[in-house]
């Protein structure tokens, strides 16, 4: 318990710090000025969900192999903090979009393959929630969740290889491609503060998950006597 | 019986059920005519517009359909609980899979055939000496959507509101082979016809993968 | 119909518990069926036959527990003839159809001789050329029955396989699961209440919330202790007995 209210107030802290950093320790970009600091919540975020997303899927594997319920909790945490990360991404990066590139929106490969990226994780939870057996409604989820995670690369690579003709103005490319020393350390401190929160996030729903689980075994002992 | 035999007895009995009554086919042709003229009326086919937008609205018109066609397809089965005489009497219930993936990839591949020449007509291309190219790819991308479709539809078929489910969970899913299939079918309908070979391979590899 | 070449097959239920969700269907059951033996299962709505059965079968595995057999050839699970509540026969195929189908499945030697045989002896030999679909409910019971014999199963599992049949086709059934307890197969069959086809068991098990609560060996009149028909009847009922 204590474990978690340090992580908890660690990754407040952290994230913070890291805002500060972004606005006000990092040097201001040339061209874009103050909007660009978005780009540090956005970059950090979009890879704390993949990350997430990651983790998620490696609990929806474990259990369709293993069978315990735990993977199955694992899972549904991993999905449903990943899918706020992303909504956070797919906000943020519009409303940087439009003073930078002029437009809100564009159909290039890593946009299309967010937003699919979303959308299935969405239908994931709404499965979730259309199947009142917990066995089964861990093993189907889990099976979509497997489908979900191996077709966001193909969706990319399906994108990348044909819609070139639009504009494709910046990935968001690497950080490592230019950044500034200075802005390299306040990017990548902000990418750790948004694991840690990510962790502490994942942690908290998954005891949720758990305690729900405890809960409904201790009212099956209940019925039993 | 072994897992070959098994699925073959499997798909012929799928293929001669759907013969006889034959309602299935019938009602996915016409919602594909249906949705395709529909098509038309929104987006005037003139020539040239219609060799960018067409394929796309045609293979949008088969991803619908499919998400349609798929949902019987293991509610079938729930009707008399013949599905747990089938896992009671096959060998490997893989072979169950096998053999739906089958049965819906041939529907699908007959009701696209049959849409072909309506297409064609509509649309005001001529699809003379591509032939092979287009069944070609026709039968992976109906095989891609078959294997994903028959997969989520044995899982939404377990859960409520499954007619809007599978074709939530289906769409999202199959965007892939939505834009690799319109793209060879657009580049097949060009004035100088050529095969993109990498479209094919993308739905190959689409195919293997799932 | 002939009678089963490999030796009759022998069950046991050892502590096991089937959970679905919160709900357990079955918990804590430990039962040993022994070879030719006619057993019936005796239990109000929801106590857990239907599911005792479908584990039987191994269409379900338990979440606890094992089952094991005696007498099964090569290791594997014996295939069992199952009729439950639903037909489980395609209504959009003629009866020969069905059979055939599943024949072709099942391996089934000899199939156009084993179906046409198997029609006869169910009293459809005539109308083996309709659909399922234009069937009454006891004649759709009985390509239910022939389904499950096709493969010459010595374990035969029964789910309520008199519910909606009309006097004249219970009697059918009646003389029908008779041959069949003669013939050496291991039957279960779960009853509602006490009927001729209970009088044909050699043993009564009776469950209550997932568990046996009674249980009798002999070959005596068990229909009145096992299947009271009144309310009250239930609470004078001797002390539960674990087998």
């Amino acid at each position: 318990m204590a474990k978690r209210v340090l992580l908890g107030a660690a990754a407040v802290l952290l994230v913070i710090a890291a805002a500060y950093a972004a606005f006000f320790v990092a040097p201001e970009e040339r061209t874009m000025g103050v909007l660009q600091r978005i780009f540090y919540f956005h970059v950090s975020c979009a890879w704390a969900g993949l990350t997430a997303f990651s983790v998620g899927f490696l609990g929806n594997l474990l259990y369709v192999w293993k069978r315990r319920e735990k993977y199955d909790w694992l899972g549904v945490s991993c999905a449903e903090v990943g899918l706020v990360f992303t909504t956070v991404v797919l906000i943020s990066g519009p409303i940087w979009a439009k003073p930078a590139w002029g437009i809100y929106w564009t159909w290039d490969a890593r946009l299309t393959s967010t937003f699919i990226l979303w959308l299935l994780y969405i239908s994931y939870l709404l499965l979730r929630t259309l199947i009142e057996e917990p066995d089964r409604r861990a093993l189907l989820s889990a099976l979509f969740g497997i489908f979900a995670f191996i077709d966001v690369p193909i969706v990319f690579g399906a994108i990348r290889w044909w819609r070139t003709q639009h504009p494709a103005p910046v990935i968001m490319g690497g950080p490592n491609s230019g950044l500034a020393p200075g802005m390299r350390g306040t990017f990548f401190f902000a990418v750790f503060a948004m694991h840690i929160l990510m962790w502490f996030l994942i942690a908290e729903r998954y005891s949720l998950e758990k305690m729900r689980g405890d809960v409904e075994l201790l009212r099956q002992e209940a019925d039993a006597t | 019986m072994g897992l070959l035999s098994d699925t073959a007895a499997l798909l012929g009995k799928e293929v001669r059920t759907e013969f006889r009554s034959r309602e299935l086919l019938s009602t996915t042709i016409v919602f594909v005519l249906i949705v395709v003229v529909l098509f038309s009326f929104t987006f005037d086919p003139t020539t040239n517009e219609s060799h960018r937008f067409g394929p796309g609205l045609l293979w949008l018109a088969f991803l619908f359909a499919a998400s349609l066609m798929l949902q019987p397809c293991f509610l079938r089965e729930q009707v008399n609980d013949t599905l747990s005489a089938l896992r009671l009497a096959v060998s490997d219930p893989f072979a169950i899979f096998l053999a739906k993936i089958g049965a819906n990839t041939l529907f699908l591949l007959m009701t696209e055939l049959l849409m072909l020449p309506v297409f064609a007509a509509l649309f005001n291309v001529s699809f003379r000496g591509q032939l092979w190219r287009i069944l070609l790819t026709f039968f992976l991308g109906s095989l891609g959507i078959s294997v994903a479709g028959t997969a989520l539809a044995a899982i939404s078929a377990q859960a409520r509101m499954r007619e809007l489910l599978l074709p939530l969970l289906l769409l999202p899913l199959l965007a892939p082979i939505l834009v690799a299939s319109t793209e060879v079918t657009v580049s097949l309908m060009a004035p100088e016809p050529f095969m993109q070979w990498k479209g094919i391979g993308f739905l190959t590899l689409f195919d293997v993968v799932f | 119909m002939a009678s089963p070449a490999e030796p009759s097959i022998g069950l046991r239920f050892e502590k096991v518990d089937k959970r679905y969700g919160a709900v357990y269907a079955l918990r804590n059951l430990t039962l040993a069926i022994a070879p030719g033996e006619c057993v019936a299962l005796a239990g109000r709505n929801g106590s857990g036959k239907t599911t005792l059965l479908r584990i039987a079968s191994c269409l379900t595995r338990p979440t606890r527990g094992t089952l094991s057999f005696s007498g099964a050839t090569e290791n594997q699970n014996p295939i069992a003839g199952f009729v439950a509540h639903a037909t489980m026969v395609y209504d959009e195929l003629t009866a020969e159809e069905n059979l055939s189908f599943f024949a072709k499945l099942l391996g089934v030697a000899n199939r156009k001789q084993r179906v046409d045989g198997l029609l006869q002896e169910v009293g459809l030999g005539d109308r083996k050329d309709s659909l399922v679909r234009t069937f009454s409910r006891g004649m759709r019971q009985r390509v239910a029955i022939a389904r499950a014999l096709l493969a010459n199963p010595t374990l035969l599992l029964f789910d309520e396989p008199a519910t909606g049949l009309d006097p004249e086709a219970t009697l059918w059934l009646t003389g029908h699961l008779a041959k069949l307890r003669d013939s050496g197969c291991t039957i279960l069959m779960s009853l509602h209440g006490e009927s001729a086809i209970a009088r044909l068991a050699t043993r009564a098990v009776r469950l209550d919330t997932g568990s046996v609560v009674a249980d009798t060996r002999s070959g005596r009149d068990i229909s009145i202790r096992i299947f009271p028909s009144r309310a009250d009847e239930w609470a004078c009922f001797p002390t539960p007995r674990r087998c």
